[in-house]
């Protein structure tokens, strides 16, 4: 038997949020998840209707769920997958985002990173001598800039939510890390060859999204990345879920009251710290240096040959990896 | 009950009655990261779960 009731209508509820010190039904999680969104862009000027808008999809709860909010709220939001060659997680995660896609008639470009550009993450990893997620996040950031840009789009649309949100501020002020609080900010405006970027999930939790992507029937990647397993931001949000099953509201007070009240003043750091960018001599893209971070990387590393996936992973991590596969 | 984890993937039985906060507790998994569903439908924390239900928990932390 299911005790609990929706707060809005009183029928059985499908959920608890205790940070909400409520339980909700289906549909007014839904809602709740709406309103949420509507309010974050509402709150800071992310989205309007006449906006082209590119959503950064994954195959994860949070992409699509964010794309299909966006959508059922009536914005014109087209998708961009890039296929990362992280083994058997990419072809997966790729065969979710197009069934959404295709599900919904919603236009989707994919980029395959080794085919266009010669290299794949576990590759990058392994030749560069640096964590995956660095070669990963570069060229994420950079692809979907010149996707945006070269596409027409107003803004690109990321899923990070609160949790993402709330794990990077913590590192961030584990370090005083000011330079990095400063930029901390759910929207970045477009400037010298960057385009806008926004993140309308900024207001819910994984929890929320995952329970938004079963609700309404959206099959998604559950699998971790394996090259994420063991990362820094995972720890993160370990030690903030312990303190948010503590405390519940914790995490979204750290996040949304550092959002409303410190970055207003650390606004001026952040002004101070831009500028002095020159086009990338190979590309184009705007850079401090004179060949930008992306192009570095791709001459270093394309041409190589693949490195299989658990060849690249800490101990702890081929461990799960390799048990996730039997 | 037959309860099916991820990460990795495995599943595992437990014997007999108990609600959905008490089961994540047994299994030493934080009610922040994670849900439950039965039949394809969320169950709430107080649910109760019957002996032969079988159950999904789904961790829904990423690291990407």
């Amino acid at each position: 038997m299911n005790g609990s009731k929706c707060r809005v209508c009183k029928q059985p509820a499908i959920i608890d949020l205790p940070r909400h010190n409520a339980n909700f039904c289906a549909e007014h999680l839904l809602q709740l998840c709406r309103r949420q969104v509507e309010k974050a862009i509402a709150d800071h000027d992310m989205l309007s209707k006449d906006d082209k808008i590119l959503v950064a999809v994954s195959g994860g709860k949070d992409s699509l769920a964010v794309w299909d909010i966006l959508i059922e709220l009536g914005y014109q939001a087209d998708g961009l997958y890039i296929g990362l060659g992280i083994g058997e997680y990419s072809d997966v995660s790729l065969d979710y985002t197009r069934e959404f896609a295709e599900a919904r008639g919603l236009s989707l470009r994919t980029i395959d990173l080794r085919g266009e550009y010669g290299y794949d993450v576990p590759t990058a990893a392994k030749v560069t001598k640096r964590v995956p997620c660095s070669a990963c996040g570069l060229s994420k950031r950079h692809l979907f800039d010149e996707a945006a840009l070269a596409g027409g789009y107003d803004v690109v649309v990321t899923g990070h939510n609160l949790d993402d949100e709330a794990a990077v501020l913590f590192g961030n002020a584990l370090r005083w890390d000011v330079e990095y609080l400063a930029r901390q900010y759910p929207v970045l405006p477009a400037r010298d060859g960057f385009p806008k970027k926004v993140k309308p999930l900024m207001r819910l939790t994984e929890r929320e999204m995952a329970a938004w992507c079963i609700v309404r029937g959206i099959d998604y990647q559950v699998e971790e990345c394996p090259m994420a397993l063991g990362n820094k931001h995972l720890a993160y949000k370990e030690a903030l879920n312990a303190i948010e099953r503590e405390s519940p509201g914790s995490k979204a007070a750290f996040y949304l009251n550092f959002i409303d009240r410190m970055a207003p003043i650390l606004a001026n750091l952040n002004e101070a710290a831009t500028g002095g960018l020159n086009d990338c001599s190979v590309c184009g893209s705007p850079t401090t240096a004179d060949v930008c971070a992306f192009c570095r990387l791709q001459e270093r590393v394309s041409g190589h040959e693949p490195v299989p996936v658990e060849l690249v992973l800490t101990k702890k991590a081929r461990k799960a990896y390799l048990a996730g596969r039997t | 009950m037959i309860v099916r984890l991820r990460q990795p993937t495995r599943e595992i039985v437990v014997e007999g009655a108990r609600d959905v906060n008490q089961l994540l507790d047994e299994l030493e998994l934080n009610r922040e990261a994670h849900l439950v569903i039965r039949n394809g439908t969320l169950v709430p924390g107080d649910a109760r779960l019957d002996a032969d239900d079988v159950i999904e928990v789904r961790p829904v932390i990423s690291g990407g």
